[in-house]
């Protein structure tokens, strides 16, 4: 079939909603072939929302199928990189190669910085910096194995600047741009591109929650997404409020494709221009 | 017709040749009509032919032949009112104005920053900085009145970001690029239109194949070949590639231009094989 990553296989993690899901459903749309992973249970230190569900993921397959693609898809917690092996390992026996990662997985829940306990703390560098890692450890082997391929790492905005009330998510985010660089450098020679993503708030439930409403509407005691929405504006340059799923599964898109052949070692924001404002 | 920039029109300056005709052929490939404007004269003190009134030509005949509109003129980067008059007619006959590629540049000879004269040091900051200054501000009219919103595309360079010895004129005019495309994007994003630069390694082109850059990278070989070139070339980049073509940086005008980009404003984004993490 035609499209821009046609032929291509994608492993994705935190694939059974939101941004995963729209980089399934996207990538997919262009051809490609997905091995989807996502933990589809809660996690401890998040109460803000709550997690994906094995119905959701079973939504990502049922999507990625009406696109007449393959799809491989397995529960698995990035912090568990023999699980995640093991899951990457089936796809790849089962669809052939590896070409695309994109480490999608991660929680976010806001803490004044002397309110977060060492638990919240610790799962979030585990899942937002360490399983991220976990992610393209894993996959490494097979990208070098087909010679080449095209890795992106959603990290934020909150990985090039420090966003107040959110140390350990900034800690771990701005952490995934070191990977980035540092495997980019390392792997080059073998053809494997590393790049990340930064994200300003995506439409997402790990946004779209009151914790979070609350953050940017401290003075409502109901606060919702209405309420929420002018104070969001003013992080962003462009006049909207959030970006959507697919606006981050557009940049994922490209940088997987081979119109960016030569694109490595780079931080791309999808942020309305919170960057420079 | 289908594409990813269908039915929008792009302002290319320096769109003769080089990259810049790959930018008009690529973004009308994806339905896009163009004005395009180049200087078709030699620049003094510039180690390389400019390009012609044919080399136009080509460029016009290859839209032409992917069955979309063009509006071509001779017009200087560093003649606002020539490049306004150009503008303004090309948006008078395609009847919009979308997407800008402020794409014209020179290269140069290297020098050590303390022996570059002073008309060698205007020259490059008239065409390589004030040049995309005037692009963006006989553009940002049509734009504004558009009502569509619209994406400017900076072509700067990986000597946006980082230094490179012997060529200080060129490392801050391209510097300063960086700071035009920040500015213009805060005060552009009312109007919904982004800003956003590309920062090329080394590009397939005349501006670098020539005997002068090859000393930039070879200064221990008194006529170095695109061959002798070609490692040296290689060394600074990530990737094992000596340069990047063309159509490469095309590619990344196009994903910004498009709507896929929508929400992407003030991005340095580098093409360049990983030399600015190498």
């Amino acid at each position: 079939m035609a499209g821009r990553v046609a032929g291509k296989v994608a492993f994705i993690t935190g694939a059974a909603r939101s941004q995963g899901r729209s980089h399934a459903i996207r990538l997919a749309q262009e051809g490609a072939d997905i091995i989807a992973v996502d933990l589809a249970g809660p996690v401890e230190s998040v109460t803000a929302y709550p997690g994906a569900t094995e119905e959701d993921l079973a939504e990502t397959v049922k999507e990625v199928e009406a696109l007449d693609r393959r799809i491989v898809a397995h529960k698995a917690d990035v912090r568990d990189s023999a699980a995640l092996k093991a899951a990457l390992d089936d796809g790849v026996a089962q669809l052939g190669k590896l070409d695309i990662v994109c480490a999608n997985a991660g929680i976010y829940q806001t803490h004044p910085a002397l309110e977060l306990d060492d638990s919240a703390w610790q799962e979030t560098i585990d899942i937002n910096l360490t399983g991220v890692w976990n992610t393209v450890k894993v996959a490494l082997p097979h990208l070098v194995a087909n010679g080449g391929g095209s890795i992106i790492l959603t990290s934020s905005v909150a990985g090039l600047k420090g966003l107040a009330n959110s140390v350990h998510y900034n800690a771990a985010k701005h952490g995934v741009v070191g990977i980035m660089r540092t495997i980019g450098n390392e792997f080059a020679l073998q053809g494997i591109r590393v790049n990340s993503v930064h994200p300003t708030a995506v439409n997402t439930i790990m946004i779209q929650n009151k914790d979070v409403w609350g953050l940017f509407d401290p003075a409502n005691p109901n606060p919702t997404r209405e309420s929420a929405a002018a104070a969001f504006r003013t992080i962003n340059a462009l006049d909207v409020p959030w970006v959507e799923p697919v606006d981050i599964s557009n940049a994922i898109l490209f940088l997987a494709s081979d119109e960016a052949r030569y694109i490595t070692g780079v931080t791309l924001p999808v942020d309305a221009g919170a960057m420079i404002k | 017709m289908a594409g990813r920039v269908a039915g929008k029109v792009a302002f290319i300056t320096g769109a003769a040749r080089g990259q810049g005709r790959s930018h008009a052929i690529r973004l009308a490939q994806e339905g896009a009509d163009i004005i395009a404007v180049d200087i078709l004269e030699d620049v003094p003190g510039i180690p390389y032919a400019g390009a012609t009134e044919a080399d136009l030509a080509e460029t016009v005949k290859q839209v032409e032949a992917l069955d979309r509109r063009i509006v071509a003129s001779k017009a200087d980067v560093r003649d606002y009112a020539a490049l306004k008059a150009a503008v303004d007619d090309g948006v008078a006959q395609l009847g919009r104005l979308d997407i800008v590629s402020a794409n014209a540049g020179i290269g140069t000879s290297p020098h050590h920053a303390w022996e570059i004269d002073d008309v060698t040091w205007q020259t490059m900051i008239d065409i390589n900085l004030t040049g995309v200054f005037h692009t963006a501000k006989a553009a940002i009219p049509h734009l504004i009145a558009g009502g569509n919103g619209g994406s400017i595309i900076l072509t700067s360079s990986a000597a946006g970001l980082q230094a490179y010895e012997n060529i200080a004129h060129y490392v801050s005019a391209k510097h300063g690029v960086v700071g035009l495309m920040r500015t213009l994007a805060l005060e552009l994003a009312p109007y919904m239109i982004r800003v956003n630069s590309l920062h090329p390694t080394q590009v397939d082109t005349p501006m670098i194949q020539n005997e002068a850059t090859y000393k930039l990278f070879r200064p221990d070989l008194e006529h170095p070949t695109r061959e002798d070139f070609a490692p040296a070339s290689q060394s600074v980049n990530a990737l094992p590639i000596p340069w990047v073509e063309p159509v490469d940086i095309s590619n990344a005008v196009l994903f910004l231009a498009s709507d896929e980009g929508r929400y992407i404003t003030g991005v340095t984004l580098p093409v360049d094989a990983g030399t600015v993490i190498k």
